[in-house]
């Protein structure tokens, strides 16, 4: 066990160091001198001096690293050029919906992929099955932002059962939050469902099939004992795979929904910073992603031991 | 006939816990029916240890797992089994599910695949009495660990947290027994339980299957191709082939004198303790297992049998007592065979008789 | 008496036999016969469509914006500019597929050697894997920000994002298959005889692993087509005038009040083609499972 999270730790810290690099190399691969890049508006001689004496930029490449991890690592993402407040800020404002949004989805998606797979591998080769492999299969094709679209079209517009577009903070009043985010959830969810719930399925076509899934009839188990105690614990394993892998595409996903219902996250930020070309931001938006994606991978695998004993030991996934 | 033998063939007369009538079972598949088992019957006395005989595809394991109902539901079966009297073929499911575990208990070849890796040993072992005699969990985790004792693992009360990947193959399938023995069964059936074990840990297992029978009168129907452990550890061996049962016979006798050819052919194809291995060289049987459609009204090992003749391919020949150049065998011993092997010479014991 | 089964090897006549039944399976499955059918109809109107499409697609006319679907001269009606939906969604869709293919392409170009080599090369395995941990922690729309922010909003800029990001899967199949064949005899056998690890990657692996890389590409196209559709939907793809069905949505939702039938078209192609797609690919995988009744 702790070698397997010795292992894991030391991999996600390395991955963490790369994708600094990228980014750090990335934001000197922009066109133009990054000095008049951070600069913004004020773009006298005297300013780009101090611009360039702030963040080092006078300085050789790996010290200036150096100075750069440091700064990102105390949140000193810089200031936008936009609007003139700290990146930092503007995170702190907008991750919460983004975040919130996020979680939501994925707990929608997993109840619903997770008991749809496990109906259709149950009821193999029964309509049921059909029906929940047709909807997984128009679930993996659907451009969901479109679905927002529709959604908003006519869901909203035309009936008013729910906000077409605006955020509520959780603090401020959690059913009106849950009301305005409700909807883009499920929206963002629909991919993510689509893909645990074939996942899941072959996860329990394979557990039901097996031999200590016969062992469990054998003793006189229910049906219903036999799938969750037996066939689904070993299923999860896939799933949880698949939603950390999936947390890529989530975090894409999130921005496009976030864009269509008008919620003032962390996408609708990153758009408007590409736009409008607010380098920190795009830099700040881009390390960020990377270390949550590293940093939350992290923790499925930690999860992943917890489901499955055999990593414990091992320190290798079955 | 030792007392002890006699005495076995008079109980499984009066009274089986485990009587199996002509049992038939065929599955349905894209190119049409296969019949796995056709017409078996068997019964299985109080405390006796039953082997079943034969290459992979003649249907042991199809009628090991029709006994307690454990195939899957696109199979057809027919005939009759019946525990203590009480019919199971065609009864409800919820009905069998309180006789599988606690009536009648199963053993499987992989230890490592047939337990689950995500729970614990004692977990799984207390899942049985926690569902067929309604035991508390703690109550069945304490109860987990007599049974492991019992089945001869060492620091039980251990082992009972670890999961199946922490033992070694010969622990997991003492978990295995101490699983299917939990609820005190009444029969036991052990579908190939030391194939994937060597051999030294395969005697231990043997060892703890005849302790049980002998502590708690289980009754035990082993199923395997190996022959070696038939004369080991059963007391009566059915042989079955294609589907069909096609000889029976007390252990001693059929290591004695095999009547069916395919019995024979078996013999000399394996290394058996007690038939001079090394003087004679292992024969094997030419062909392969037919599988079949319709079962015909012939012998189905007339193909690679080399005693063949226009007889066994027009009738199947019945399982009845084997006469072989006019001498009837022993009481008990049968045969389905039109040309039973001549007696190699007469045992001085028959000669008495 | 024992019965040895001997792996096929899966070379020379043996992948002939392999190839028909597979066809065979293919052609028996009502699913694979329309999704294929529906795909070579696509492909074939989206290489004809700068000559088929019934307008030029940037004619505006803007006596006619927003005619609704049936409107004479107009089948599907007409933008916000007044050009013709019909003609637009043709050459959208003929872009869609352009982005898919180079971005599968792409992924494939880098995925697969990558995929052999950590497979193949026990050496190169960790190193190959930090590769994809960094490549998975930048998502598609990540990357194709970053990518936009440096070298600006395109076609071929969005089809190198989405094709960099499909990158771990290709190489995650052919990593795992290739392992797989390494230990089979014929393998073996080449590697006893002293095959080069060259010549037995690209002659006994890689034609081998062929099958799998066939199904990664048949779910990667319709994800490439659903990226590029996002990418042009905010605007980090393919840029106006030129059409995209991401780019026709955008607009649909701008005047959504005045025209909601403009939002409903584009997103069925897009859909349509990624369905397609997606069941091609599903039959396929199943006809080639070796099982084959996993259905």
């Amino acid at each position: 066990m702790a070698r397997y999270l010795l292992t894991r730790a030391w991999q996600s810290a390395l991955t963490l160091l790369l994708s600094t690099i990228v980014v750090f190399f990335g934001v000197r691969a922009l066109p133009g001198d990054p000095a008049l890049a951070l600069a913004g508006e004020d773009r006298s001689p005297e300013a780009l001096e101090a611009i360039r004496r702030h963040y080092g930029l006078d300085q050789p490449l790996p010290l200036q690293f150096a100075q750069y991890v440091e700064r990102m690592a105390q949140g000193d993402f810089g200031v936008s050029i936009r609007t003139g407040t700290p990146v930092s800020s503007m995170l702190t404002t907008a991750l919460p919906v983004t975040v919130e949004l996020s979680v939501l989805a994925i707990l929608l998606a997993t109840a619903l992929g997770v008991g749809a797979g496990v109906l259709a591998a149950v009821r193999r080769g029964r309509p049921a099955e059909w029906v929940a492999n047709g909807m997984a299969l128009i679930g993996l094709s659907v451009p969901h932002f479109w679905l927002g679209l529709l959604a908003i079209l006519y869901l909203s517009v035309a009936t008013g059962l729910f906000p077409a577009s605006g955020f509520v903070p959780i603090l401020e009043d959690p059913v009106d939050n849950l009301h305005h985010i409700v909807l883009p959830a499920v929206i963002l969810g629909t991919g993510l469902a689509a893909i645990i719930m074939r996942q899941t399925r072959s996860a329990m076509l394979d557990s039901l099939s097996s031999d200590y899934v016969r062992t469990a009839k054998a003793k006189g188990l229910r049906p219903r004992a036999v799938i969750t105690r037996h066939a689904l614990r070993n299923s999860l394993i896939v799933v949880v795979t698949v939603v950390g892998l999936q947390l890529g595409g989530l975090i894409s996903g999130a921005v496009v929904t976030e864009q269509i219902f008008g919620l003032p996250g962390f996408g609708k930020m990153t758009i408007d910073a590409v736009f409008q070309r607010d380098y920190p931001v795009i830099q700040a938006v881009v390390l960020l992603t990377a270390t949550a994606y590293i940093v939350i991978n992290f923790f499925v695998d930690l999860l992943y031991s917890v489901i499955d004993p055999r990593i414990r030991v091992t320190g290798d996934p079955a | 006939m030792t007392t002890a033998e006699r005495a076995g063939a008079v109980a499984a007369v009066a009274t089986p816990v485990l009587a199996v009538r002509d049992l038939s079972v065929s599955f349905p598949t894209e190119t049409g029916t296969v019949s796995a088992v056709d017409g078996v019957s068997l019964d299985l006395a109080s405390g006796e240890i039953v082997g079943m005989v034969g290459e992979s595809g003649c249907g042991k394991s199809v009628t090991a797992m029709s006994i307690a109902g454990l195939l899957p539901g696109s199979a057809r079966i027919s005939g009759s089994v019946r525990l203590d009297g009480t019919e199971l073929v065609g009864t409800r499911e919820s009905a069998l599910r309180r006789v599988r575990g606690k009536e009648i208990a199963y053993i499987f070849q992989e230890p490592m695949t047939s337990l689950n890796p995500v729970l614990t040993v004692g977990r799984q072992i207390g899942e049985v009495l926690q569902i067929h005699e309604r035991m508390s969990r703690r109550a069945a985790r304490a109860r987990a660990v007599e049974l492991l004792t019992l089945v001869g693992i060492p620091s039980a009360a251990k082992r009972v947290d670890n999961y199946p990947h922490q033992l070694s193959g010969g622990m997991r399938q003492r978990v295995m027994i101490a699983m299917a023995v939990a609820c005190g069964p009444k029969v036991l059936v052990a579908d190939e339980p030391t194939t994937a074990l060597d051999v030294t840990v395969q005697a231990g297992i043997l060892q703890v299957l005849r302790d049980l029978r002998d502590r708690l009168g289980t009754s035990i129907l082993i199923i395997t191709h190996d022959l070696g452990v038939i004369a080991d550890i059963a007391d009566r061996v059915v042989v079955m082939y294609a589907g069909r049962v096609v000889e029976r016979a007390p252990v001693t006798d059929l290591f004695a004198h095999p009547y069916h050819r395919y019995t024979a052919g078996l013999l000399s194809a394996s290394p058996t303790p007690g038939r001079h291995a090394g003087t004679e060289r292992l024969q094997e049987i030419p062909g392969l297992v037919p599988v079949l459609s319709v079962q015909p009204d012939a012998c189905t090992f007339a193909d690679r049998c080399p005693a063949a003749d226009a007889r066994c391919r027009e009738s199947a020949p019945p399982l009845e007592v084997a006469r072989t150049g006019g001498t009837l065998a022993a009481t008990g011993h049968l045969a389905a065979c039109w040309h039973p092997c001549p007696q190699p010479r007469t045992q001085p014991e028959e000669a008495n008789r | 008496m024992t019965v040895l089964t001997v792996p096929m090897a899966e070379t020379g006549s043996a992948s002939i036999t392999r190839r028909t039944r597979v066809l065979r399976r293919l052609r028996r499955n009502p699913l694979a016969v329309v999704s294929f059918v529906v795909l070579a109809l696509a492909a074939v109107i989206a290489l004809l469509s700068p000559w088929i499409a019934p307008y030029s697609v940037d004619q505006t006319d803007f006596a006619r914006t927003f005619a609704p679907p049936g409107s004479p001269g107009h089948v599907l009606g007409t933008d916000d500019l007044g050009r013709d939906v019909l003609s637009r969604i043709m050459l959208g869709a003929r872009a869609s597929l352009q982005v898919g293919l180079l971005a599968v392409a792409t992924s494939l170009v880098i995925g697969v050697p990558l995929g052999l080599a950590a497979g193949y090369f026990r050496a190169w395995d960790a190193v190959i894997s930090r590769f994809t941990d960094l490549l998975l922690a930048f998502p598609f729309l990540i990357m194709a920000v970053g990518l936009a922010a440096i070298r600006g909003a395109s076609l071929g800029n969005a089809a190198v994002a989405i094709g960099i990001a499909q990158i771990p899967g290709v190489i995650r199949v052919v990593r795992s298959d290739t392992l797989r064949l390494k230990s089979l005899d014929f393998v073996a056998a080449a590697v006893v005889d002293g095959a080069s690890d060259l010549w037995v990657l690209a002659r006994h692996i890689l034609p081998n692993a062929t099958s799998v890389i066939l199904v990664q590409a048949t779910v990667a196209i319709p994800a490439a087509i659903l990226g590029e559709a996002v990418l042009s939907f905010l605007g980090l793809g393919i840029q106006p005038p030129a059409p995209s069905l991401g780019t026709m949505l955008a607009t649909a939702q701008q005047f959504a009040a005045r025209a909601p039938w403009a939002a409903v078209l584009p997103g069925v192609v897009i859909m349509g083609l990624a369905l397609a797609f997606n069941v091609f690919g599903d039959a396929l995988r199943d006809a080639l499972d070796p099982k084959g009744d996993r259905g």
